[in-house]
């Protein structure tokens, strides 16, 4: 479970989510990993959410979750959607161990926000030379 | 694992109190939140049920300065202690840097107390980690019940129970009074930090 990233690896992954989510007008996204850590983290300078608790609490809510798709007979649910009246929050797995956090807007429809998340996956996995499939 | 962030800097420490159920380790969190309110800038989260026991985790950040050039970030995290959890304890163990457990003096929880370092040899051995491996520090809470005549185990039984092989350091603490809280809390940053060094170059 241990692992490093340079920060040319960083840097990469900061410019995807800055450019495929934060410039579409996603308000603040980040990666964590099943521990809590944030990896990195992107927003759009108005948000003022306290990531680090964010992350704890995203982590301990994806196992939570992941516990429940293993009693219905699933593996895991690999995103969850929370929707709020003003704020929503998306997460997604990109690979087993980092999940991508996004919070967003209702100026933003889902299904679109699921596409750019898709992409932003894709291409993270590709900064991070992942080969595992979620 | 803790975190380095090389592009920021940065290292996040994650640090879990563990032991038994009612033991006080969302009292030890809530002490050093009010002890260091003023240089602690977010809101502890806390996850409790109606019984006020907590339920998933409590979680409490702050900074401790700058180690070898990088911003130290430790996150605190305490664990529900009650037996019907341990679901819930294996998940907040993953990627732990240090361990505090806390111990329940008093004589009737001795049992408990046994168990619950058992549970968390188990856990640990999940993410095959070796308890005698992870940074740990062990305080036996509620010493000052003693003075209201409620029977506490001596020191010398809790070492025995307890100690005996892992060999750690151990503080007699009382998380309301905030007796060693803080004693324990710098032990097990600073045994963290030694144990995590050497990632800081």
């Amino acid at each position: 479970m241990s692992y490093t990233f340079g920060q040319e690896q960083l840097d990469g992954i900061e410019d995807v989510l800055q450019q495929d989510l934060i410039d579409i007008g996603v308000s603040c996204v980040f990666i964590i990993d099943m521990a809590g850590n944030i990896i990195a983290n992107r927003d759009n300078g108005e948000s003022q959410h306290d990531v680090y608790s964010l992350a704890a609490l995203a982590a301990g809510n994806f196992g939570a979750v992941s516990a429940m798709a293993k009693i219905i007979g699933e593996g895991e649910f690999s995103l969850l959607f929370h929707k709020g009246v003003k704020e929503n929050i998306h997460f997604n797995k990109i690979v087993s161990e980092f999940l991508m956090i996004t919070i967003f807007s209702n100026d933003i429809s889902l299904g679109f926000l699921r596409l750019k998340v898709n992409e932003a996956v894709e291409k993270i996995k590709t900064a991070l030379g992942a080969t595992e499939v979620p | 694992m803790a975190f380095v962030n090389p592009k920021k800097k940065e290292v996040q420490v994650k640090i879990v109190y563990y032991g038994p159920g009612r033991g006080g380790k969302t009292t030890n969190l809530e002490y050093i939140y009010d002890k260091f309110s003023s240089r602690i800038k977010t809101e502890m989260v806390t996850i409790k049920t109606h019984g006020d026991r907590t339920l998933f985790f409590d979680f409490l950040p702050f900074d401790i300065g700058k180690v070898n050039g990088y911003d130290v970030k430790i996150q605190l995290y305490t664990v529900p202690g009650q037996v019907k959890y341990n679901a819930t304890r294996r998940l907040v163990l993953r990627g732990v840097d240090g361990m505090v457990f806390v111990a329940d003096a008093m004589a009737v929880r001795r049992e408990k107390n046994i168990l619950s370092l058992k549970n968390l040899q188990e856990n640990l051995a999940n993410y095959k980690r070796s308890i005698f491996k992870v940074p740990m520090v062990l305080q036996y809470n509620k010493v000052d019940l003693a003075e209201q005549g409620i029977p506490i185990l001596p020191v010398e039984t809790l070492e025995q129970d307890l100690n005996a092989k892992l060999k750690t350091a151990s503080f007699p603490a009382s998380a309301l009074m905030g007796t060693n809280v803080v004693a324990t809390l710098k032990k097990i940053i600073s045994l963290t930090m030694a144990s995590i060094v050497k990632d800081l170059k």
